[in-house]
């Protein structure tokens, strides 16, 4: 009888992923209807010491799949492992981040042990002892309440929606080592580089910057820049000027770009096009900034400033610097 | 070369999403439906692989009568054939079981490259290239916005957050596209022409050796209660000059929204 959570907890180079700890941290409340314990598990090469880093959330167990295969990331080596560890555990559920990572070879996994992926989930609803996740559908144009009918479900939480719980530092989890050896790797990562131009993650920033046509050319990107810094802000795009080769696609916000939901979004110079919408709509607070005062945008803004954008956002930088030194 | 590309057919993105009248769904009358965004970028690199390499590309899709503008536009662009999945037993599959379907159409085939989508815009599951090469026991990668192959060797660069990765790999394997993977080409009006006589393959469950087995009962996750998201609460307009409308929107964002 499969019960329990067992959570994916994701980390490159050492460092451990903060929304593998909000999946953590959202996992064990739903402890009691899953009729067993909280695990999680860490795959790397010489990750033993980040246990101590996981730990501090509680996990009733650490499972550590630690081996010169998981070194440069595999989406065959991780699939094993992680199918090894499910079967070790026998959960109800799998939790993990939605990441590039998870999104890579978690679904891979899942279909290793023959069970469904519920992907990107923002919220549950509990009835009982069902578990009923609510995703965004059509880039968050609409939600989808889910039913699960299987006796074991991954389900991936969107970044930077749910929150982490104290860290209780005197918790000592018990670790178990799990000697996995992958077979038949076909395909591995055998480079990283840095993305240049985004000193902070799109997907995972509390505040995120986007610039639109009303930018009026890629040269003004450095304005946006300046705003991002002094607000620890990530650097966002609509489709517009992505298309118009303004500026690389990973800054793309929409629903053929990345979909995001932080506490505080500034739209400069965005018409607010449903495609952009959709991409940014569940973010907490939204500030629209735009010259034109009929844009569509101002409908769905907390805040709404008129006023051309280049005279704005020095002004708007300036002040938050201010406020900053105070 | 042999290349398979598994495309889906989509809402239209410009389209404003109602629910429909069973609340599990969307109202899809009056939609327009269009090749997932995505499936653009597979398409058009199984194209560019062929005018390299040489062989032949084949397009695959389950779902019913809509598929098949979706596939007629894919060979309109130089897609070879065509395969429809066309079963009533195969509507609303979730990833997985939309993955065994995929499977199944795939497995005989001889390909030495199947290539996807990186996600069907609607659904934004994203799983069913990943989920398709575990079916098939073969490599993959996700993401891809660029892509090497050199014999049976691929080189390929994926996104991920904050940098990029490179991946290598040999084939036959499933791969999936990104914006950035390439220029999609539209259909030139002889292409249309020419897809006009193009034969697409119908094939339902049985003729594919999964009847009874996909879909229905079988899907482990069902979409129970659709629901639009919460209306924003109408917003507010700072009055004023550039200079005041600054001053009392940094003043809002610190002591009303708390988010500075």
């Amino acid at each position: 009888m499969s019960q329990g959570i067992l959570v994916f907890i994701e980390q490159r180079n050492g460092q451990i992923r903060k929304a593998s700890l909000e999946a953590l941290c959202e996992a064990q409340k739903h402890e009691a209807l899953s009729g067993g314990k909280v695990s999680a598990v860490i795959i790397g090469e010489n990750i033993k010491a980040l246990a101590d880093q996981v730990g501090k959330y509680k996990p009733s167990k650490i499972i550590l799949v630690d081996g010169p295969e998981f070194g440069a990331y595999s989406a065959e080596a991780y699939t094993a492992a992680l199918a090894e560890a499910v079967q070790k555990v026998s959960p109800k559920f799998v939790f993990a981040a939605q990441t590039s990572m998870a999104k890579d070879f978690l679904p891979r996994a899942a279909a290793r042990c023959d069970a469904p992926v519920i992907s990107d989930v923002m919220s549950f609803v509990v009835d009982g002892d069902k578990l009923g996740p609510v995703r965004p559908m059509y880039s968050g144009k609409c939600f989808g309440q889910y039913e699960i009918n299987s006796p074991l479900a991954f389900i991936t939480v969107r970044p930077n929606v749910f929150p982490i719980a104290e860290e209780d530092a005197a918790f000592k989890p018990e670790i178990e080592e799990l000697a996995v050896k992958p077979e038949n790797i076909r395909a591995k990562v055998v480079e990283t580089h840095k993305a240049e131009g985004q000193k902070v993650e799109l997907s995972e920033a509390s505040i995120v910057v986007a610039g639109g046509r009303g930018i009026k050319g890629p040269e003004n990107w450095g304005v946006l820049q300046d705003l991002c810094d002094v607000l620890g802000a990530a650097l966002a795009a609509s489709r517009a000027v992505v298309d118009a080769g303004w500026i690389d696609h990973q800054h793309q916000v929409g629903q053929t770009g990345k979909v995001v939901s932080p506490q505080l979004y500034i739209a400069c110079g965005i018409s607010g096009a449903i495609q952009h919408l959709a991409g940014m709509s569940s973010s907490k607070i939204i500030v629209a900034i735009n010259k034109d005062p009929e844009a569509p945008i101002f409908k769905h803004a907390t805040y709404g400033v008129v006023g051309d954008l280049m005279e704005v956002i020095p002004k708007l930088t300036a002040e938050v610097k201010a406020l900053n030194n105070n | 070369m042999k290349i398979a590309v598994c495309v889906k057919s989509v809402p239209d993105t410009e389209a404003k999403i109602a629910i429909g009248a069973d609340k599990n769904n969307i109202e899809l009358t009056g939609v327009r439906f269009i090749t997932s965004p995505f499936d653009e970028f597979a398409i058009e690199e199984a194209l560019k692989l062929k005018e390299k390499n040489g062989g032949e590309t084949t397009v695959i899709s389950v779902g019913s009568k809509e598929v098949t503008d979706v596939l007629r536009d894919s060979l309109a662009r130089g897609i070879d054939s065509a395969v429809h999945v066309d079963d009533p037993d195969l509507t609303w599959l979730d990833p997985l079981s939309t993955a065994k379907v995929l499977a199944a159409a795939i497995k005989d085939g001889g390909y030495d490259l199947i290539l996807c989508g990186q996600q069907g815009v609607g659904g934004d599951n994203g799983q069913v290239p990943s989920i398709l090469a575990e079916l098939l026991d073969l490599p993959h990668v996700t993401n891809i916005i660029k892509l090497e192959v050199d014999g049976t060797k691929f080189k390929a660069e994926r996104e991920i957050e904050g940098a990029h990765e490179f991946v290598e790999g040999t084939l036959p394997a499933v791969l999936s596209a990104q914006k950035g993977l390439n220029e999609p080409r539209y259909p030139s009006i002889k292409g249309v022409m020419a897809a006009r006589r193009k034969e697409i393959a119908v094939k339902n469950a049985e003729a594919l050796g999964i009847k009874g087995q996909v879909g229905g009962d079988n899907r482990k996750v069902t979409i129970k209660l659709m629901t639009m998201p919460p209306v924003r609460e109408q917003g507010r307009r700072l009055d004023g000059d550039v200079d005041q409308q600054v001053k009392t929107l940094v003043g809002l964002l610190r002591s009303e929204a708390h988010v500075l």
